[in-house]
């Protein structure tokens, strides 16, 4: 289920008057499109607070239908061609925060260089959401229950982003910092994603979602190498088990320490705080995290 | 089997045409109700009550009074002055009872969705903004949510006039139940489940009503399947005649019987475009469509079977109960789906004992009513479930328990335990098809091998009978108005083409082609020839419309009448510009040929010039007619029943709950088809929503009656990517009560997919010992019943 519309038949609207008052019209809105970064900037400056950005609409716009957030004014930064696009240096790869999932599917460096994304994006929602929502946008939004931010998570991405302060670079593991809630400050604006090239590993992904294209009841997304049978290093991207993208630490430490498979499924308990939903029970998603674990897991090992 | 008169040489009949209107809809150029605008017209959104139960206690407007572009706020008092209320009874159903509902709630709200207050506006986003400002004070009531606790003398009373919560009580009892239990070898007793769910249409309902002054006329664009019984109850309940209301249903995206009844905002809109002397236009989103659409199902049946250990089924007993939300439906009442499990259970089989009890409870839940299929899908899965586990414990296999009991092919005519009459049923040809189709053994084979290997799959069967084509029994002997019967009226015009006015409708299923190829063939002309004209009240014959099944079966042989009238009406005339005898003439391809050996003698545009233009030349006594109408209602039988069988192979993941549909199979017998395509994809179409209630839909309530699900993210309709390849086969069995022979083919597809997966998942976890009897099959279910959740 997709946390923007948990429980959106009995939320309050944005303005809280009636309880279970839901339209699917949005309230209205101004629109103005940023020509660079730069000028976004400027503009996020002089509207505040009631401005939001809007990259591929995908997550934004569902939003403002429902009414579960009305802002008075979108500033479109889908036309910055300098933030589109995938570049491949020796050591990284960089992927601009405006890189479409299509895109990112399409993308032989990608499937060369992170085919952990590859294998992510093919589950992201269906072609015609894919064609238009981005990257940097999925991240940005950090829906607990999108595979991207737990895709970065296991690849240990850098995230760029900038603002009227400055540039900086967040490590992924520190971006994600709740339900929809990211180290973002107000005024930044996320420009691309940097992964290294590791040529020597393994990725694995397994997700369980009652049909092709929803969000999952449970995700993994995970990344690592084994030297002579032994993994030397692994990282374990949950998604859509409690508020946000969570590394599995304990487990993978255990499977990293030589521990057996079930150790680590056993592990996870330390590592998850899974929610409940209409779709499943915190317990049955601790299950089905156990289950993942070992498929995926067996998985890397066998292609490793 | 003798040559019906459809058995013509040049006949459409059981040919895959294409649909007449086909290529203006994949234009773009259809013209659903959301696509109409009017001059002056205004929109409407509406207020809903955010409780299940609730006394109103202010309403405060003045602030949406103020905003931009508002035209009228319309609270439910007000409205009443211009829609007297109904009652959703029938008068056949003995004791069902139902309190008076007017379109938008006055003092009380009943249910969570449940019309308020009516904001009109220049558009509709102005109307949802001033509805925004709106404020209405709710004192809650304790709701009556769960349909056990709705009996419960505890729980409030929803209408206090009526005494109780039970809106309708009926029991049933056949030859003699106890001993036949007493005497079986083995008994299961079970209590089958099933999720409310309701039917998503790819089009909302939506209307717009246009009071014309001048006129005094109101005439009504709605996406409805039923254009005259609509005439009839806005005429009814907004103080018209029933002249004075035309109704228009033109291009509808879908119905599956969500838009065959009345609904409060409907009705409100129809009142309102009188109030207020303009066009009101609402389309429902889909949101509000969760909470304000009919639901169907929520049944909670527990059921037994007896049965000897030579397979023979010894008795079915059944316990109904089932919740309705705080209204019943009108006009079509919300006791028939109870009323169907009580006589469909046990249907296929020839066993006579059977006692059935089936109770109708009110709720504070959405309107329940019927819905693609109408009881058959819990009958089928009480039946189907039921035969199977009686089965597993005699230690029979599935297939052979079937043999054992299903009603003999040779056996009719004949009626069941519960008085179901049925003219001819195919039950054995069916399953024998069937298991050709499927390759059984081989099936059961690889299903072992796998199982060895830790992949557990399984196979489910499900026998059924479907009732089409229904007579007055349905509705008309319980006092509606709605229309059993149907009429066609067909004419030649000036050019030889012929044109068709019907009462049957079309929202997508192929009615308007099915008319066009009957007609073609009765008439001998080309397909392309025929123009079909329908869902109009000003422009047809007076008719019941497309639902139950019964547009080819009843509308269809209307058509057919009329068609054959019209011939012989032109081989009249043909005979007099000829000098022959009709009887020695035809009409094939368009002309008026020798029937004997084919020699073309005139084509149909000349004899038309000749009758319209230059009537001067024809005998002075000889007045030609070229237009033919015919209704038609069946009269032996009170439905003609269909019957077949569908099996379902699928693979359990024990890990993950997860169902993986790995092929579908069906074999039905609907009569004669008249479109082998359109047939098949009804079925198929059938199918998928029977998957959809087997492993998705279910509209999910808390305890406050707050449905928590309502959006297309959290209710989860079935989609191509889970759906199985449905392989569709028939045997036919004409109704000889019609010319053509035909019997309804859109609701069987429903009737028995979710029972097959039913028995399919209880089959591949057979080694388990897991038996779960409640839909939908989702994946935490099925964890709890390995007892890995
Ligand atoms: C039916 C449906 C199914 C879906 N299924 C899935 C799914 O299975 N898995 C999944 O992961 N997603 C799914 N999505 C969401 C989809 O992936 C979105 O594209 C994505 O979450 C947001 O990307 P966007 O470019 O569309 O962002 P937008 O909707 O434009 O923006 C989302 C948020 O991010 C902010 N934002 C956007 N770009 C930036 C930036 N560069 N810097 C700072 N802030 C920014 C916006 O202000 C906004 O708050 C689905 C969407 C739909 C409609």
């Amino acid at each position: 289920m997709p946390a923007w519309l948990d429980g959106a038949a009995c939320l309050p609207t944005s303005d809280g008057n009636e309880k279970g008052e839901r339209r699917v019209k949005a309230a209205a809105f101004d629109y103005v499109r940023a020509s660079s970064v730069a000028d976004a900037w400027a503009l996020l400056a002089r509207h505040g607070a009631g401005a939001k950005l809007l990259a591929g609409g995908q997550s934004l716009l569902p939003a403002l239908n429902l009414r579960l957030s009305a802002p008075d004014i979108l500033i479109d930064i889908s036309r910055i061609e300098a933030l589109r696009g995938v570049t491949v240096s020796p050591h990284s790869v960089r992927i601009g925060a405006l890189t479409r999932h299509a895109d990112l599917l399409a993308s032989p460096e990608i499937a060369a260089h992170a085919p952990l994304l590859c294998r992510a994006v093919a589950e992201v929602a269906h072609p015609a959401i894919r064609s238009r929502g981005t990257i940097g946008g999925s991240l940005a939004n950090a829906d607990p229950a999108a595979e991207l931010p737990a895709c970065t998570l296991a690849l240990d991405a850098r995230l760029h982003v900038e603002g009227p302060g400055g540039a900086r670079v967040i490590a992924s593991r520190d971006f994600f910092t709740g339900l929809f809630e990211t180290a973002l400050h107000p005024n930044e604006i996320l420009v691309a994603i940097e992964i290294d090239r590791q040529p020597a590993s393994v990725c694995g992904f397994a997700e369980l979602a009652r049909r092709s294209g929803d969000y999952a009841i449970v995700g993994l997304a995970a990344h690592g190498a084994i030297a002579a049978g032994v993994w030397t290093e692994l990282r374990l991207g949950y998604f859509s088990v409690g508020t946000r993208a969570t590394l599995a630490t304990h487990a993978a430490g255990v499977l990293t320490g030589g521990g057996t498979l079930l150790e680590a499924a056993a592990a996870l308990e330390h590592d998850l705080q899974p929610h409940d939903d209409l779709q499943a029970s915190s317990a049955t998603r601790q299950h089905l995290a156990r289950v993942l674990l070992r498929r995926v897991v067996a998985e890397m090992e066998s292609a490793a | 089997m003798s040559l019906s008169p459809a058995d013509l040489p040049n006949s459409y009949i059981g040919r895959s045409v294409p649909r007449p209107h086909l290529a203006r809809l994949t234009q773009g150029r259809g013209l659903y109700v959301s696509d109409l605008s009017l001059p002056r017209m205004v929109h409407v959104a509406f207020v809903r009550s955010p409780y299940a139960h609730a006394e109103i206690t202010r309403i405060d407007a003045q602030a949406a009074r103020a905003m931009p572009g508002v035209v009228r706020i319309v609270t439910g008092e007000e409205l009443a002055a211009f829609c007297t209320p109904w009652v959703g009874v029938l008068a056949h159903l003995k004791g069902l009872k139902s309190a008076p509902q007017h379109p938008m709630a006055i003092g009380r709200v009943r249910w969570q969705g449940e019309p308020v207050i009516a904001v009109l506006a220049a558009s509709r986003a102005q109307a949802e903004d001033a509805a925004e400002r709106i404020e209405i004070d709710f004192s809650e009531l304790p709701p009556v949510v769960d349909v056990m606790a709705a009996l419960d003398p505890a729980r409030p009373v929803i209408h206090a006039e009526l005494g109780d919560n039970l809106a309708f009580e009926r029991r049933l009892e056949a030859g003699e139940v106890d001993a036949a239990f007493a005497r079986s070898d083995a008994i299961v007793e079970k209590t089958f489940t099933f999720a409310r769910h309701t039917g998503v249409t790819l089009e909302a309902r939506s209307i717009v009503a246009d009071w014309n002054a001048g006129e005094q006329r109101l005439t009504v664009h709605l996406g409805s399947q039923a254009p005259h019984m609509m005439q009839n109850i806005i005429a009814l309940h907004l103080g018209l005649a029933e002249p004075q209301v035309r109704i228009l249903c033109q291009d509808v995206g879908g119905s599956f019987g969500i838009k065959v009844h009345v609904y409060a905002d409907d009705m409100a809109v129809a009142a309102l475009a009188r109030m207020l002397a303009r066009p009101v236009k609402y389309v429902g989103d889909r949101l509000e469509s969760f909470v304000a659409d009919i639901h169907a199902r929520d049944h909670v049946v527990h059921a037994k079977i007896g049965v000897s250990n030579d397979g023979v089924i010894q008795a079915f007993e059944i316990d109904d109960l089932t919740g309705i939300g705080p209204y019943s439906v009108y006009p079509r009442t919300s006791a028939v789906e109870a009323n169907q499990v009580v006589n469909l259970v046990g249907g296929p089989y020839a066993c006579p004992n059977y006692r059935a009890r089936t109770r109708v409870v009110f709720q504070n839940k959405a309107v329940m009513s019927q819905y693609r299929g109408v009881g058959h899908p819990i009958a089928t899965s009480v039946t189907e479930g039921l035969v199977d586990l009686a089965a597993r414990r005699i230690g029979m296999d599935p297939v052979q328990i079937r043999r054992r009991n299903l009603v003999a092919d040779n056996a009719y005519p004949c009626a069941s335990a519960s008085g179901l009459k049925f003219e001819a049923l195919s039950h054995h040809a069916s399953l024998d098809k069937l298991l050709a189709m499927m390759d059984y053994p081989a099936l059961r084979a690889e299903q072992a091998a796998l199982r060895a290997r830790g992949i557990h799959r399984g196979i489910g069967f499900a026998s059924f009978i479907e009732i089409t084509n229904p007579g007055p029994a349905f509705y008309g002997v319980g006092g509606a108005r709605i229309s059993a019967q149907d009429g066609a009226a067909v004419r030649l015009d000036s050019t030889g083409a012929v044109i068709c006015q019907t009462s049957i409708t079309e929202q997508g299923q192929g009615s308007g082609a099915i008319i066009a190829q009957v007609v073609a063939t009765a008439m001998g002309v080309a397909i392309e020839n025929v123009r079909v004209i329908l869902g109009d009240t000003d422009n047809t014959p007076y008719g019941g419309g497309t639902w139950a099944s019964r547009g080819a079966g009843i509308g269809g042989e209307a058509a057919w009448q009329a068609g054959r009238a019209l011939r012989d009406n032109v081989l009249k005339l043909a005979g007099t510009i000829l000098q022959a005898v009709p009887e020695t003439l035809d009409i094939v391809a368009g002309a008026v040929v020798d029937a004997d050996g084919g020699t073309e003698r005139m084509r149909l545009s000349e004899l038309a010039r000749i009758a319209y233009f230059r009537p001067d030349t024809l005998p002075p006594d000889f007045q030609s007619e070229l237009m033919a109408t015919r209704h038609y209602v069946p009269r032996q039988y009170p439905f003609a029943f269909t019957n077949g069988i569908q099996a379902s192979y699928l693979e359990v993941d024990t890990d993950t709950g997860f169902v993986r549909l790995l092929r579908h199979w069906v074999v039905e017998d609907c009569g004669t088809i008249i479109n082998p395509q359109l047939v098949d994809e009804q079925i198929r179409g059938g199918v998928v929503q029977g998957l959809g209630a087997a492993l998705f839909e279910h509209c999910q309530y808390d305890d406050q009656g707050q449905m928590i699900n309502a959006n297309m993210a959290d209710y989860l309709v079935p989609m191509a990517g889970e759906m199985p390849d449905i392989d569709v086969a028939h045997v036919v069995s004409p109704t000889l009560e019609s010319a053509l022979g035909a019997k309804g083919a859109g609701e069987a597809g429903t009737a028995g997919a979710a029972a097959c997966v039913s028995n399919a998942v209880n089959d591949a976890l057979a080694p388990f010992g897991v038996e779960i009897t409640e839909i939908p099959l989702v994946p935490e279910l099925i964890l709890r019943a390995l007892g890995r959740a």
